[in-house]
């Protein structure tokens, strides 16, 4: 692995596998009476969160804290109106604490990428989500998730629906799950594909009750309602109607198949309740591996000598 | 050499042994500012001596798009710095862009830059007037009073900004042709790239960069050659940057159109590829787009289908660069070394001559911004605006060497072919080995 | 997972030796506690694992009781850790009982520095409160750098510290010995 992880396309087959092979023991600390191994005794984690989210935030947080590692957490107030200074300054500043790890999200696609690039900081940077481009804990608990329950991914279906343009979750899950060997499927209304999505190691359809009779999981995509004002689709609806996973289509489902979704839910929306609470729903699990696999995620990351630094080739190309 | 006061534009030069226009050497004695003798072996005892052995000489060069940024923006660029800027890269004129603070949307601020430019020496400043009140986009500015101002406003443009609304431009195009006016348009539909960022295609779609389609920029074109024919105006068409623009441009010439057309120099060389680095100092407006659109342009400029490379120098002060991809602002430095990128794209791989690029940097952008004594012919009797320039040799683009107040160039580290020498505005040496004089 | 090559050293237990020193052991274990009530076997990964299920399936065949076992990896709780890059974890399987008030019998193969033991006790400490802690090894190959000793013993075998003790065992490598070889013409794995 190298020193960051930025995007699921940072992780070669050998190196996911190894991270969900690490999440499967990590997850076991759990069930212990004392929660904690000494591994990171030591290494400060900090959190640096300009985007709101308790989950994700609480999720690394226990998993640093269970490593032994001291974290810091960093709600900066950015808005994307608000400039650099607070991205720069602020990692100028975890410098000379003497970050060891930085986990952190940010409103606008790249920012985790200009922290692990720009020379500011020596640590590790992990992406918690950027923008609308990548989340790859996610994609790694969601994979982790799976797992558990249909073994071995590769040649497995899996089938995303919702709004892929905005998603940083699905563009992480197609990456992670097609390195995994799965065969993904993308399903959504054409204006929520990005353009250029036939380049993606992925199928593309608009059906969904077609691509629901043959896979073995499906993860449901939060979609917002005010979408449809910038007329990505007509109405909330006509969006659950065509797209939403509902008690009908989930019948479509062959047996064994599970059901995922990132959070939060719109329930109404692109899922009922009834499907999110349902027995073959893993939307509960989904949250409890994430810790596992952030556990994971900063075991490799810090346990060992320094990892080298990825090639800074394109920096250079100027 | 010897070089008497640069100010003082009554001293005479002899420049030994330049190539005009990459021909046969000769010398060029320039007095009172013009050129007062081409030939071989020219003595003046009272002239100081250039030595321009291996050098091509060029006529100087005119950029019909820079931003100086004063009034308003003095942090990132001064009328000074930038025509300074501009010298050294080898304009003896250059045309300022109207998005300043406040707008050059009257004869009041299109006179202070024209004056700055003036006092400052280093080159001809011509203010470019905005098209509508503050670049709103609501009604017309003062076209006429811009255009009677001793800057004598020629072009008009909201660049930064689309003159969206199909009525407005029709407007504009009307109304600049009462003193030969020209609308410069910024050609990019705002609704189809609200918080766009980079060019739309399979990259954005993966980085996760909201998209700028092609279409946004083509679609508007289009539409302003059919005004622009539709009403017998003059249209510019500011930065073209796709292939699907390129060929409109030469449809509506073909129909006999008024329609010239620009591609600045980092369109010429960079893709949307070096966006993946969510490195903002690629940014900028229109974006870098892909390799075929590169080509396309190339292509353009060597055929003439695109009239002119004009720079879109656009300065930023350090933090609207050094942040994220999305709080960044838009725009590269392009003065110093615009030269250097066409003879890299252009004269290198042989498909333009110096002669192609005397009429694409000089004579035609001369043309196009009305302007009497730019553009000239290097000959005898006429105007003594030139620039010296060494092709021979290779330098590594270093931004802290700039001019410029800032610091925004997408080329730093990379190594760039020539370099000017000296640069002659009327006569006077405003750059003379390869410094400001 | 590292094989050993074969004839790179010294066999100085074959497969017999092996079987023999673990009945031994296995027998003492027994004595020792007065009995397999209350006793968990936990082998450290790799080979100490199926010493450890060899050890409990003789125990099972004296008493006729089955005794528990399980693996404990010890890896997070190394003190070497970042001196190479992050080692992939191994398996921890605590039997259902846990180890509160139990008599924990640590299984290994190779007892050195004793090193591997310290990580040990830290993370069964973290797991609960045996009763009592002993340590089970196949050989003893001196060179300990802190103090601790094995309670029972298939072999003691004074070696140089350049040289290799390596088991292996037919769950891993396909066939049972103990070779001593050279650190330097042995091939790194």
């Amino acid at each position: 692995m190298d020193r960051h992880l930025l995007s699921a396309a940072d992780l070669s087959r050998d190196d996911a596998a190894l991270v969900l092979d690490t999440a499967e023991e990590m997850r076991s600390v759990a069930d212990r009476p004392i929660k904690k191994l000494p591994t990171l005794r030591g290494r400060t984690v900090v959190n640096l969160f300009f985007e709101d989210s308790t989950r994700t935030r609480i999720s690394f947080e226990v998993a640093a804290k269970r490593l032994s590692a001291d974290t810091i957490n960093f709600t900066a107030k950015g808005s994307s109106l608000s400039k650099g200074e607070s991205l720069k300054d602020t990692a100028l500043t975890l410098q000379a604490i003497g970050a060891d790890a930085v986990v952190v999200r940010h409103h606008d696609s790249g920012a985790p990428h200009r922290l692990a690039h720009a020379g500011w900081i020596d640590g590790s940077v992990v992406n918690a989500g950027d923008g609308t481009h990548e989340h790859p804990t996610q994609a790694l608990l969601d994979a982790f998730t799976m797992r558990r329950h249909l073994g071995d991914l590769k040649g497995r279906r899996i089938v995303i629906v919702g709004d892929v343009l905005h998603s940083r979750v699905a563009r992480s899950n197609a990456l992670l799950l097609s390195t995994l060997g799965a065969d993904v499927s993308l399903v959504g209304p054409p204006t929520l594909l990005p353009v250029g999505v036939e380049s993606w190691p992925v199928e593309v359809g608009y059906d969904l009750d077609q691509a629901l009779a043959k896979c073995d999981a499906v993860m449901m995509l939060r979609v917002q309602k005010e979408r449809m004002n910038a007329s990505y689709f007509p109405s909330a609806r006509e969006y659950a109607r065509r797209y939403g996973l509902d008690a009908r289509r989930m019948a479509l489902l062959p047996e064994h198949a599970v059901v995922l979704h990132p959070g939060p839910m719109n329930r109404g929306m692109e899922i009922t309740a009834d499907v999110a609470d349902a027995a073959r729903s893993l939307i509960v699990e989904q949250v409890t591996n994430g810790v596992a696999i952030r556990m994971a995620v900063l075991y490799l990351l810090l346990s060992g000598t320094p990892l080298p630094s990825p090639d800074t080739d394109l920096e250079g190309s100027r | 050499m010897t070089a008497p006061t640069a100010q003082d534009s009554s001293a005479a030069y002899v420049i030994r042994g330049a190539q005009p226009l990459g021909g046969d050497p000769v010398d060029l004695l320039l007095r009172d500012g013009r050129i007062a003798g081409i030939g071989s072996g020219l003595e003046a005892a009272d002239a100081a001596v250039v030595d321009a052995d291996g050098l091509v000489a060029l006529p100087g060069l005119v950029d019909l798009h820079t931003h100086l940024r004063e009034p308003g923006r003095e942090d990132a660029e001064t009328v000074a710095s930038g025509t300074a800027a501009a010298a050294l890269g080898g304009f003896t004129a250059v045309h300022a862009m109207a998005n300043t603070d406040p707008v050059a949307d009257t004869a009041g601020v299109v006179e202070q830059v024209w004056n700055l430019g003036r006092e400052a020496g280093h080159c001809d400043v011509h203010p470019v007037g905005a098209v509508t009140v503050g670049l709103l986009g609501e009604r017309l500015a003062e076209l006429g009073a811009m255009a009677d101002s001793a800057a004598r406003v020629r072009m008009f443009s909201d660049d930064g900004k689309c003159v969206s609304d199909a009525v407005l431009m029709r407007r504009a195009l009307e109304y600049v042709k009462a003193f030969d006016g020209v609308v410069a348009q910024h050609a990019q539909e705002p609704r189809l790239t609200e918080g766009a960022q980079m060019n739309e295609g399979e990259l954005s779609g993966v980085l996760g960069l909201t998209g700028w389609p092609a279409v946004a920029e083509e679609a508007i074109i289009a539409r302003d050659a059919l005004l622009t024919g539709h009403v017998g105006s003059r249209l510019h068409v500011c930065h073209v940057s796709t292939a699907g623009s390129v060929e409109i441009v030469r449809w509506a010439k073909q129909k006999g159109w008024n329609i010239t057309a620009e591609v600045t120099p980092h369109h010429l060389l960079l893709t949307d590829e070096l966006a993946a680095t969510y490195d903002p100092i690629f940014k900028v407006n229109p974006p870098l787009r892909t390799a075929a659109d590169v080509e396309a342009l190339r292509g353009a400029l060597a055929d003439g289908t695109i009239d002119v490379v004009a720079t879109d120098h656009a300065p930023h002060p350090v933090e609207d660069k050094e942040c994220e991809w999305a709080a960044a602002a838009f725009g590269m430095l392009g003065l110093e070394t615009a030269l250097s990128i066409v003879q890299n794209t252009m004269v290198d791989p042989g498909r333009l001559d110096w002669a192609g690029v005397a009429d694409r940097m000089s004579a035609r952008p001369a043309r196009i911004g009305r302007i009497e004594g730019q553009g000239r012919r290097l000959a005898e009797g006429e105007i003594a605006n030139l620039v010296l320039y060494d092709s021979t040799v290779t330098r590594s683009v270093d931004p802290t060497e700039s001019a410029s107040l800032s610091r925004n160039t997408p080329y730093a580290g990379r190594e760039l072919p020539g370099r000017v020498v000296a640069t002659f505005l009327r006569g006077r040496p405003t750059v003379l080995d390869g410094k400001l004089a | 997972m590292a094989a050993v090559h074969p004839a790179i050293g010294r066999v100085v237990l074959d497969e017999r030796d092996i079987a023999r020193a673990l009945t031994r052991i296995s027998h003492e274990i027994l004595e020792r506690n007065r009995g397999a009530s209350d006793l968990v076997l936990l082998g450290i990964p790799t080979r100490g694992v199926p010493l450890a299920e060899r050890l409990a399936a003789r125990i099972r065949e004296v008493e006729g009781e089955p005794v528990p076992y399980g693996s404990l990896d010890i890896t997070p709780y190394r003190d070497d850790l970042r001196l190479r890059p992050a080692r992939a974890l191994e398996h921890t399987d605590i039997p259902v009982d846990g180890v509160e008030g139990k008599v924990v019998v640590l299984v290994d193969d190779v007892l050195f520095s004793g090193r591997t033991i310290r990580a040990a006790l830290d993370a069964l400490n973290d797991l609960g409160r045996p009763t009592a802690i002993q340590l089970a090894v196949l050989v003893d190959r001196g060179h300990r750098e802190l103090p601790i000793r094995a309670d029972f013993v298939g072999k003691n075998l004074p070696t140089s510290v350049v040289e290799h003790v390596r088991l292996a065992l037919m769950e891993v490598d396909g066939r049972d010995e103990v070779v001593i070889a050279d650190r330097t013409r042995e091939t790194e794995q």
